[in-house]
């Protein structure tokens, strides 16, 4: 049994991995420029298409007719030669191999132009105006970029192969000095997960040990007195939404060999990461990061099979449940500031 | 003038009105074929007849839904006498003259279902009400199969089954205007339950995952029943959302779960998805029970097995029919399909294809398209030369009886298309059985509904 909760327990750092980065972006818009954006589950998505753009690329071919050879319905047989390991030869192989970590290296400023492009271009405009008028304006975006997405890479998923070496699961009840083959778990998610706390506390760092993030955060608790101290917050919060977006690209970059991305990934995680950062407490981001694992963990174990023969479809249900409750019992959420959705 | 002046007899009325009658063309339709009901759904009056493609072209089965589009328009190209003319140039016996259908040349119009069946019954009706679809045919999930053919039988429409692989379909769900060539989850037990038993013994533990809707149920049952006959213990059942993408919280359960089978009652973009996580989990390198941890697809196509990659590799399935076939149908399909669209079909394109050239056939040989008359013409018809070898179109449940055949992911494939080998070939004998397990009521054929 101890096997059981175990695995499962991994299950929903995984899942919770995941659910943090996109909450921890929301949060990071929310704290800083208040803004309810509804677009942040279509930036996971765009980060995820930098991955299949790059990969589109590695992968270009070469077709040549070889009239020599036929194929099996007769016809002269098309040679399709790889361009990338054509030209680099092994190294080539190397880069299409591992196209999907060397993607974070162009995500990166690609997200952090469309999030500085997408506030000062849109979102700016909206700081004064209500909540509601600000939902309506991100959801758009995101059905904008959704469909402009659809356009170019067509409506079905794209798969994303993860590195042949990384392909396996790793023995971790060995590691453990358990017993071999009884733990064990897919690389890649625990590489995602480590990936994730390596994002978080990057994030974490960066507030809590720069100047910048210091400006940030005092911003953040009173925006109009760091102004009147001759200092350009709002600048500071630009760039604070374009590392939100990368938080987010990067998130669905690495997600890609885990989740074949369409159009729709990102609205299929987006109502997920609201609900992790209403339970986790609008604004707070050491909230968001505990939600998202919180409520991974709390999937994971309710889609066992003895909890599910108790109560059936409690898997599907069980994180809206929590937030219900988290809703009426504490408003502000988990670790929100005091009156933050409780007026 | 003079008429009025001499007058108008009774006799010269009579004389008049049945001259008219002859000459606008009625009477010869009193004596014509099928005349007696010219009154139906969408009774085509032009040069051209219409047919309906429902097809998924989102969602979890898209990937089939494109292949059969594929397989529609090349079908409709061979009855137009456009192309190479394909299968028409072996099916045994064949009333097509390649000139269309009753001298009608072939168009389409096509609908998305997303495989949802909702989507795909308001498509069906679309097409029907809108435009004039005189047959609708397509799907590849059960559920669109079986809501589209019942709207199609109160409409009094014929619906050619695409894939569709639910006992149901032709059992308790059957149709009068509904038909299906595609083989069904009772018959991949029969094919398949014997070689699992000589590859794994009879000393076996399964655990299923099975997609919850009607395909996954009737899957997962004829799977229980072919597997707990060899003397296997069926450990769980576990029902995943139909297009669900993250398999982990149903894959962790099953690895102390004493089980050392997993039965994927997956198809489609699910089954790629939940066999590579099953794969990533290290289920294959696993030790269970002292044997060797082994997973099983029931169904499978060669385009799931080049989506699943590696992970397809020594995994048993069954198929439908495969275009490395060497028989003359197969041989001529795969080559017509190759040259137009430069990959092999899949099982989905082929029974899609077969399906409009058995339709066009059948209207051919009842000489009209009212529907009863098609509908008796397809019923116990036995033909050859489509891939499966001698195939009955069964009138009790409109399910054809034809061989199957049992696959295994290629170990060592030579191209990217040679993904499955095929390891049996059931025969039509051994995959036959009572229409009346599945109970269901077929319906009347008359009167035929109209549709608007």
């Amino acid at each position: 049994m101890f096997e059981v909760i175990f695995l499962q327990f991994l299950n929903g750092l995984d899942k919770g991995a995941a659910y943090a980065l996109i909450a921890l972006g929301l949060t990071l818009v929310f704290g800083t420029l208040g803004v309810v954006n509804f677009a942040h589950g279509a930036l996971f998505m765009l980060g995820a298409f930098c991955a299949v753009t790059v990969r589109m690329f590695l992968t270009m071919e070469t077709v040549t007719v070889d009239p020599e050879r036929l194929s099996p319905w007769g016809t002269p047989l098309e040679v399709r030669e790889p361009l990338v390991q054509a030209w680099l030869g092994d190294f080539g192989a190397v880069l299409v191999n591992y196209s999907v970590p060397l993607s974070i290296l162009i995500t990166i400023p690609i997200m952090l132009l469309v999030g500085i492009a997408l506030e000062r271009g849109i979102i700016k405009h909206f700081y004064k105006r209500p909540h509601a008028e600000q939902i309506l304006v991100t959801f758009g975006l995101a059905i904008v970029a959704q469909e402009v997405i659809k356009s170019i890479f067509g409506p079905n998923p794209i798969p994303q192969p993860m590195p042949t070496d990384l392909r396996g699961a790793a023995d971790i009840g060995a590691f453990l000095g358990m017993q071999a083959n009884v733990i064990t778990y897919p690389l890649w998610r625990l590489i995602y997960f480590v990936f994730a706390g390596v994002v978080i506390g990057g994030v974490f760092a960066f507030l809590q040990f720069t100047t910048f993030g210091m400006v940030v955060r005092a911003g953040m608790a009173d925006r109009e007195t760091v102004g009147l101290l001759g200092i350009n917050i709002d600048r500071r919060f630009t760039i604070m939404f374009g590392l939100a977006a990368v938080v987010a690209g990067m998130a669905g970059v690495m997600y890609t060999p885990l989740l074949p991305p369409n159009y729709h990934l990102g609205m299929d995680f987006l109502v997920l990461s609201f609900v992790v950062v209403v339970v986790g407490g609008m604004g707070s981001l050491p909230g968001a990061v505990a939600a998202g694992f919180l409520l991974g963990i709390l999937q994971s174990f309710a889609s066992m099979n003895q909890v599910k023969a108790i109560i059936p479809g409690i898997d599907q249900i069980i994180i809206y449940l929590v937030a219900v409750v988290i809703l009426l019992v504490r408003p502000r959420g988990l670790m929100g500031r005091r009156g933050v959705m409780e007026s | 003038m003079t008429i009025f002046k001499r007058g108008v007899s009774r006799r010269r009325v009579l004389q008049t009105g049945l001259a008219g009658i002859i000459g606008s063309g009625v009477a010869p339709l009193v004596f014509t074929k099928g005349a007696w009901a010219q009154e139906f759904c969408n009774n085509p009056t032009g040069d051209t007849v219409t047919f309906g493609l429902n097809l998924p072209l989102t969602g979890t089965y898209a990937e089939e839904g494109a292949d059969e589009q594929k397989a529609y328009e090349l079908a409709i190209a061979h009855l137009n006498g456009e192309g190479d003319g394909g299968l028409l140039n072996v099916l045994t016996p064949s009333a097509l003259k390649g000139n269309g259908i009753l001298g009608k040349k072939v168009a389409f119009v096509s609908s998305d279902s997303q495989t949802k069946s909702d989507v795909a019954r308001a498509g069906a009706t679309r097409m029907i009400e809108r435009d004039g679809a005189i047959m609708i045919t397509g799907g590849s999930s059960s559920g669109e199969a079986i809501a589209v053919q019942g709207l199609c039988q109160e409409m009094g429409v014929i619906f050619m089954a695409g894939l569709t692989h639910s006992n149901d379909t032709t059992g308790k769900d059957k149709r009068r205007y509904g038909f299906r060539h595609f083989f069904n989850a009772y018959q991949s037990g029969i094919g398949l339950g014997p070689v699992l038993g000589q590859e794994y013994g009879a000393d076996r533990r399964a655990y299923h995952l099975t997609a919850d809707y009607t395909w996954g149920w009737t899957q997962e049952e004829s799977m229980k029943e072919a597997t707990e006959a060899l003397g296997w213990e069926t450990v769980a059942a576990v029902r995943t959302p139909l297009g669900a993408t993250d398999y982990s919280q149903y894959l962790t359960p099953i690895l102390n779960s004493g089980a050392d089978v997993l039965i994927l009652n997956h198809y489609g973009l699910d089954m790629v998805n939940s066999l590579t996580q099953a794969v990533q989990f290290g289920m294959r390198d696993r030790q269970a029970n002292g044997k060797d941890f082994q997973i099983v697809t029931p169904l499978i196509s060669e385009l799931m097995a080049k989506g699943a990659g590696e992970s397809v590799k020594g995994i048993f399935g069954t198929s439908n029919w495969h275009w490395n076939l060497q028989d003359p149908g197969s041989v001529a399909f795969t080559k017509s399909f190759g040259a137009a669209y430069g990959t092999p079909p899949s099982q989905a394109a082929h029974t899609a294809y077969v399906q409009a050239l058995l339709y066009a056939d059948a209207v051919e040989r009842a000489g009209t398209f009212y529907p009863p008359e098609v509908i008796k013409a397809l019923e116990g018809f036995e033909f050859d030369g489509m891939g499966n070898g001698r195939t009955l179109y069964r009138a009790e449940d409109h399910q054809c009886m034809k061989s199957i055949l049992v696959v295994q992911g290629n170990e060592s494939p030579t191209s990217e298309f040679d993904v499955l080998n095929v390891v049996q070939e059931v025969d039509r004998d051994v995959t036959t059985y009572d229409p009346s397990i599945f109970g269901g009521d077929l319906g009347p054929a008359e009167p035929v509904p109209m549709c608007a």
